[in-house]
């Protein structure tokens, strides 16, 4: 019952929440969400796919295990608030090195804990996914509900070029490892592959290089030429935030690229894999609250298994697209819950993709095998 | 996969009497498996011994047989019924164990029946410890460093590699019965002697210690096609060394980061594909060095399990009704999630609040067992309890607990001055020895000043619990500033405190004021408490299942119906004299109600019980049961009535508060109530009806007791009032004990007088269960216990019908049980308690409640009496429901208690009014005493055919000893007996040897019984002196399995059900055929 800083939590519909600030003070805006994994909220706040959004966890005690230097997905953190019904001040965990508040401050993000985060999840569940601000200098509720009116959603903006590489660079390094953090694969690499970074997750790379597959990580906005002149034995496109429609320049490299270079393997995870839809022509949707968690049930169509995937997306490529007469694309996998679009791939080229995200980090292993697949194709060449 | 088609008959085997280590949670999972098998259409076969199971009830199950749980008697069953599979894994480790015996002895390959669920190699690759480690060795998972053997000289080969503390671990025994910790090569032999003798393959394996390491816990789930999801992960607070059901455990698991708990994720996926666990749930444990991170497996149980049940109640997932229909070839996504019924059960749930489960300890009941955790477990009971946060949930559960707790009260009271050395030694030393009230030590040693790191160093509770603990404890010392300032009871900082858990008993005690003017304060702020609900999924689907838990937030979920309804209150926790039966009462109001179109509410904490499954009963509440909690969600729901007679002690006490409260009590009054538990009310209930009761007098000093005593004359039994099992309840033979135990019943006793009866000796006791409706009242079952008054009725022994009573005393005590409960104006159940003395009834006890003999008499007379009384409560007469006269089965049906006393070294196994019992078993035959011989079977004495019998008896006991002895020798056993009672039974002409006495040194009696040389023991004594001289001979008997019998009655009924025993065997029947002979 320690005095603590005020925080508000306001919506574009009028519901105004209050609770306490951690982390760093200020306002900020962003389209508010709810994230349904137990762990990982590391590796979440350093995800740039949550770029432009305000993320709430619904589970409820969050800071346990502190910050440490091997769990970010990326360089920074992107997200535009974290919202917690309790932040646990003091962590413990071998592995340690700082608080979630000291990390937030570092990064300039907002916190706030001591609200009912499992109303607001319900209410974004029900209303779908909104705008917020969250500030801890304004605490008018009138102003910042208005704030929120007037702050711009997701839909139209291009958040990818906010979070890409500004050079490029190579990437080889394995995957995480207890006492070992994330050492050199032990071989060199057999294949090297062009990676559009769109706000790319770290752990896909280690998922590549694990394979013997080094990238070579690209801003957003290379173009086609560029990308072909290195010679790559595979494109792959990255995850990242937001709407895939404004990242227009990468749909029109990728269309480029299958044109000029048909039978180079290409594979696409989330932002990725609805900006290869694009590529071909589908419409991508908008998720009425999205997928963000770590327990999603997905059906591989051909061998019937489940996998519990980890996700996060808002938008999606919608079901229709397969059932397109002359259709090149043939849907691969399907969210059991709500029947949505998983996976597909490319009839007769070497081009697939999946919605959700086999390199995991947080969440299940289960769908690595995504990687294998992407590895045979680049064998099979 | 749809379901398999080749299989029409499933056999599904329970787990028998509660014990310690496997209680109600295996009615809970079988009566889920047989509800989900009948409704995919097979006709199921159900073999439980425990008459006070929901899975026995005879509409469950196509065929219920109540018979003992060993092999051939199950044998007997297979070939009755030819069931095409047998589904081991929902019985605990009894049916896994008798599964595997069934496998082994060719029955199964005789009768051709499938085991579904799990085979027979992944049973043993995951219950032989060497198989075990090869199997995780193979997929690289590391387990602690250990050595199987299988005997004693085998492990002294060891004595030098060993390395201490050393854990000993029996092979196929449950509740870690038989385990240890040692820290010496004394302490080594020791345990390794008891652990060889504890298991039933004679197996142990010694580990490396990873005590104080984390331990974790994976409930894993995997189908025939290979897919396998996590349902939950538990955080134990207790470090390694404490047994699983003895640690305060934590869903879902809190200081793991994402890449370690996949890990672990990772390995649970493994071990149960190369275990090879067909389909269905297992238990993965796992310890992790809170140092380092290294991870070790240290065991996986093949089948449902307690943690399966608290999984199941932590996240809502039904796991072993999933699992019963991933054994007949569902597959997880073919199956859907009853909760958001959107959704399919192929995900993994994820959970928006912390739960919280702590174990309920009796060490009070077992003088001389020794407060102390380790390896084995020795609680008798749990609570889980759900909050927004851990401090919330720690807290509720702690108020569930029925100890008298209602938050991390201090233990040591230092009025604001420093702890003395003395008491900071002792506070260490708590701290160290993990113990049944560590959690308060810890909050102590935080009032004390201990550092968080070294209340760790000691303790080995991770820092994150610690904290969490510390902070309730800054939070009483805030609140204890801020409500001294403000005498109006500062709204926000209740609030505050409302949201850390605290309850409003607790914050009364903070502020100085009454729990009443807390709740006042607390009205008038408009701090009411939420209900959210329990949904698999953390709110992303909607939850169409009304299963609730309170909290102090902004929305609340309850969203309750205009429907009339009603509320039952639930037994709380699991704890001797009160268990299974009284849940089982519950369930069948609530099933009865529900069929009348009343909605119903369940209201209790207890996570083992099929009354918290959330498809009992219309509406869950997954709460404490303070007054508190149930006014709270009185006042969301506004029911019809609240129903307090079935849930035993716990709501009954609530019964009077909740109608000062205005709450409606449905039922009989609760003047009625205390009209039966009140001695001078009761004394003149009794006289104006002109029944008799022993002569018996209440004292409210050690002094005026004696004199009481000296008025009625010795023996007298004297008892604490308001308490319930016998808690501290002696006989008294002599002016010279009498003081010690009248000081003792004081202490128990608190504010109350204690009580003293005359005792009459060798008297038979009745029990009687009976239904009233104000104006009629019907003997539901008249029970004639098998031991003489003076053994508590929940540890005696007792037959339905009475086997020796004249049809006059029948008839007699039917006569009074009707008038008192006409009297009473009983709208329910009452149970009355007599002793018969030469021919004279005296009334010992009446109760106007629910009993603990319910269910057996519901299952002995094939009428379900819970049901009726319910119905009646609810407003109907006896005459509309039908049951109008008593029912007189043709066959006996036999109750035997079971007892824990193997878990309790240096505790005597003698029967007294004290009651020890955990669970109880009934034998059925139309011949008592085989339905004798049956109920001894089913509680785990097998009666010898023949052999050396050993008998030594007290003086007043000398001729009855004399029949049994030459009852014995007629068939054909040898008798040897202590030099006084060897001498009596010669001087009737029979041929005796003798043996030594243990003082009179080796060679001696106990000698002969360690050696397998005694067949049975029947042992009788009185006086202290005489107790402890033949301790030994009881406590190796029963260490030795032996049938042994303390009392003369006891004695009597096994020699006869051993005369019946060699004349034929034992057959098997189920209830329906039963009911069916019935007049």
């Amino acid at each position: 019952m320690k005095k603590k800083d005020k925080a508000v939590l306001a919506l574009a519909d009028g519901t105004v929440l209050e609770g306490y600030a951690f982390g760093a003070r200020g306002i900020s805006f962003g389209e508010v969400v709810f994230h349904t994994g137990m762990t990982g909220y590391q590796e979440i706040l350093t995800d740039p796919s949550y770029r432009g959004q305000i993320v709430t966890m619904t589970y409820t005690q969050i800071g346990n295990t502190g910050i440490n230097a091997e769990d970010a997905e990326s360089r920074s953190v992107w997200l535009s608030g974290f919202v917690v019904k309790e932040y646990m001040a003091r962590p413990s965990n071998f592995r340690s090195e700082m608080t979630l508040d000291q990390y937030l401050r570092e990064h300039r993000v907002i916190g706030i804990e001591g609200l009912d985060t499992r109303f607001l999840t319900r209410h974004l569940r029900d209303q779908g996914a909104m705008t917020g601000v969250l500030s801890t200098e304004d605490l008018d509720p009138q102003n910042l509900v208005a704030k929120a009116q007037a702050a711009p959603t997701l839909i139209g903006r291009d958040l990818a070029k906010e979070v890409t590489c500004e050079k490029p660079y190579e990437f080889y390094e394995g995957l995480w490892e207890l006492g070992q953090g994330h050492p050199q694969p032990e071989k060199p690499p057999r294949f090297r592959v062009a990676a559009l970074d769109f706000g790319i997750k770290t752990n896909i790379l280690r998922g590549l290089s694990s394979r013997g597959i080094a990238a070579m990580v690209l801003p957003a906005k290379t173009p086609a030429e560029e990308i072909l002149a290195l010679n790559p034995d595979g494109l792959f496109l990255s995850n990242g935030p937001g709407d895939p429609e404004p990242v227009s320049y990468a749909i029109a490299a990728v269309r480029k690229i299958v044109k000029m270079k048909p039978e180079l393997p290409i594979f696409g995870i989330c932002l990725g894999h609805q900006i290869l839809g694009l590529a071909f022509g589908c419409k991508t949707l908008k998720l009425k609250f999205g997928h963000h968690g770590a327990n999603h049930p997905v059906m591989d169509l051909a061998t019937r298994e489940v996998a519990i995937t980890s996700q996060n997306h808002g938008f999606a490529v919608p079901e229709d697209f397969f059932k397109k007469e002359g259709q090149a694309f043939e849907l691969t996998h399907l969210n059991l819950n709500d029947q949505t679009v998983e996976g597909m791939r490319h009839r007769e080229l070497p081009i697939f993709s999946v919605q959700y995200h086999p390199e995991a980090s947080p969440g299940p292993h289960d769908a690595v095998s995504r990687f294998d697949r992407f590895l045979d194709l680049l064998e099979e060449r | 996969m749809p379901k398999r088609n080749d299989i029409e008959t499933i056999l599904i085997i329970g787990s028998g009497p509660i014990v310690i280590g496997q209680a109600c949670e295996f009615d809970y999972s079988g009566t889920q498996a047989v509800k989900a098998l009948r409704e995919e259409g097979f006709r199921v076969v159900l073999v439980n011994s425990n008459p006070a199971t929901i899975m026995t009830d005879p509409e469950l199950a196509h065929r219920t047989y109540i018979e003992p749980l060993v092999p051939e008697i199950v044998a007997q069953v297979i070939a009755a019924e030819r069931p095409q599979a047998l589904l081991p894994t929902l019985g605990g480790q009894t049916a896994l164990n008798l599964a595997v015996e069934l496998a082994e002895m060719g029955v199964l390959d005789q009768y051709q029946v499938e085991l579904i669920g799990a085979k027979l190699p992944a049973i043993h690759k995951a219950e032989n410890r060497e198989l075990f480690k090869q199997a995780m060795l193979k997929i690289g998972l590391k387990l602690p460093r250990s050595d199987t053997v299988h005997s004693l000289e085998e492990a002294w080969k060891l004595v030098g590699t060993v390395e201490y503390p050393a854990i000993i671990r029996p092979s196929f025994t449950l509740g870690g019965t038989g385990g240890n910790v040692a820290t010496n090569e004394k302490e080594y032999e020791e345990y390794c002697k008891w652990g060889l003798q504890e298991s039933p393959k004679h197996e142990i394996l010694i580990e490396q210690s990873v005590i104080g390491w984390k331990e974790f816990e994976l409930e894993v789930m995997r189908d025939l096609k290979n897919n396998v999801v996590i349902i939950c992960s538990i955080e134990n607070l207790d470090p390694m060394g404490v047994h699983t059901g003895d640690s305060v455990t934590i869903a879902p698991a809190q200081t793991l980061t994402d890449k370690e708990y996949q890990i672990m994720r990772d390995a649970a996926l493994a071990i149960i594909r190369e275990i090879g666990v067909d389909t269905g749930g297992s238990n993965i444990q796992f310890a992790v060095n809170p140092g380092d991170g290294e991870m070790m497996v240290i065991e996986m149980n093949p089948r449902v399990s307690r943690s399966s049940a608290l999984a199941s109640k932590a996240t809502g997932f039904p796991i072993a009704k999933i699992a019963a229909k991933l054994a007949v070839g569902y597959t997880l996504d073919e199956i859907q999630n009853d909760i958001t019924r959107e959704t399919p059960a192929s995900f993994e749930p994820t959970i928006d609040y912390v739960v919280t489960k702590v174990p309920r300890f009796a060490f009070e009941k077992f003088p001389g067992a020794e407060d102390k955790l380790t390896t084995q477990m020795k609680s008798v009971g749990e609570v889980m309890a759900i909050g927004r946060t851990f401090k919330e949930s720690l807290q509720k559960a702690l108020r569930s607990l029925e100890i008298d707790s209602y938050g991390l009260e201090e233990r040591i009271k230092h009025n604001g001055r420093k702890p003395s050395p003395a008491a900071l030694k002792k506070l260490r030393e708590n701290l160290r020895t993990p113990h049944s009230r560590r959690l308060w030590s810890i909050a102590d040693a935080f009032r004390a000043g201990l550092r968080l790191e070294e209340i760790f160093q000691l303790s080995r509770v991770d820092p994150w619990f610690l904290q969490s603990i510390r902070e309730i404890v800054e939070s009483e010392q805030e609140l204890k500033g801020v409500f001294k300032k403000s005498r109006n009871l500062d709204p926000a900082a209740l609030r505050a405190a409302k949201q850390l858990g605290f309850s409003d008993r607790r914050l009364a005690v903070l502020a100085g004021v009454s729990e009443k003017e807390v709740r006042q304060a607390r009205k008038t702020a408009g701090i009411e408490a939420v209900f959210k609900r329990v949904d698999t999924c953390a709110a992303e689907f909607e939850a169409h299942t009304p299963y609730l838990y309170s909290t102090y937030e902004r929305e609340d979920e309850a969203r309750p119906t205009d429907r009339q309804k009603i509320v039952i209150l639930g037994g709380g926790p699991n704890r001797i004299g009160q268990g299974i039966e009284f849940d089982y009462c519950c369930v069948h109001a609530s099933l009865a109600l529900s069929e009348d179109g009343w909605e119903t509410i369940m209201v209790n904490c207890n996570p083992e019980t099929v009354s918290t499954d959330y498809d009992t009963s219309d509406r869950l509440y997954f709460e404490p049961l303070t007054l508190e909690n149930v006014l709270d969600i009185v006042r969301e729901e506004k029911p019809f009535g609240v129903i307090v007679q079935f849930g035993g002690q716990t709501p009954l006490k609530l019964a009077v508060p909740l109608a000062e409260a205005g709450v409606p009590i449905l039922g009989t009054s609760p003047e009625a109530i205390d009209r039966a538990e009140d001695r001078q009310l009761f004394a003149e209930l009794l006289c104006k009806l002109n029944l008799r009761q022993p002569e018996n007098g209440a004292a409210r000093s050690v002094a005026e007791a004696e004199a009481v005593a000296e008025r009625i004359g010795y023996p007298v039994l004297v008892r604490p009032s308001y308490v319930l099992g016998g808690r501290a309840m002696m006989i008294v033979h002599d002016r010279r004990s009498f003081r010690h135990f009248a000081r003792e019943a004081f202490k128990v006793s608190s504010d109350h007088p204690i009580l003293i009866d005359r005792f009459l000796r060798d008297a038979v006791e009745v029990d009687v269960d009976c239904v009233a409706d104000g104006t009629r009242a019907v003997i539901g079952g008249i029970m004639e216990h098998i031991e003489e008054a003076g053994v508590h009725s929940g540890d005696s022994a007792c037959a339905l019908p009475p086997y020796s009573l004249s049809e006059e005393v029948v008839a007699e005590i039917t006569r009074q049980t009707k008038a008192m409960a006409l009297e009473l104006k009983v709208k329910g159940l009452i149970n009355a308690q007599y002793a018969v003395k030469d021919g004279v009834v005296y009334v010992l006890e009446v109760n106007p409640r629910a009993s603990r003999t319910v269910p057996f008499v519901s299952k002995a007379i094939g009428r379900p009496l819970a049901k009726i009384a319910a119905r009646v409560m609810a407003g109907k007469s006896l005459a509309e429901l039908g049951f109008i006269e008593e029912l007189k089965p043709e066959y006996f049906s036999v109750k035997e208690a079971v007892f824990p006393f193997v878990k309790f070294p240096n505790v005597d196994v003698l029967l007294g009014p004290e009651m020890r019992s955990t669970g109880e078993v009934m034998g059925i035959d139309p011949v008592f005493e085989r339905a004798y011989a049956k109920s001894q079977l089913a509680a785990g004495t097998r009666l010898p055919a023949s052999g050396l019998a050993f008998i030594s008896v007290k003086d007043s006991d000398k001729a009855a000893a004399a029949g049994i002895a030459l009852n014995l020798h007629r068939l054909g056993f040898k008798i040897v007996a202590t030099k006084g009672t060897a001498k009596y039974l010669e001087s009737g002409g029979l041929l005796v040897s003798t043996v030594r006495k243990v003082k009179e040194g080796s060679p001696h009696i106990v000698d002969m019984i360690r050696s397998g040389e005694i067949a049975v023991v029947i042992n009788t004594t009185a006086g202290s002196q005489s107790i402890s001289d033949s301790f030994s001979i009881r406590r190796s008997a029963l260490l030795m399995n032996l049938p042994y019998f303390t009392t003369i009655p006891g004695a009597l009924a096994g020699v006869e059900a051993i005369a019946h025993l060699r004349r034929r065997g034992l057959s098997v029947k189920p209830l329906q055929e039963y009911y069916q002979t019935k007049p």
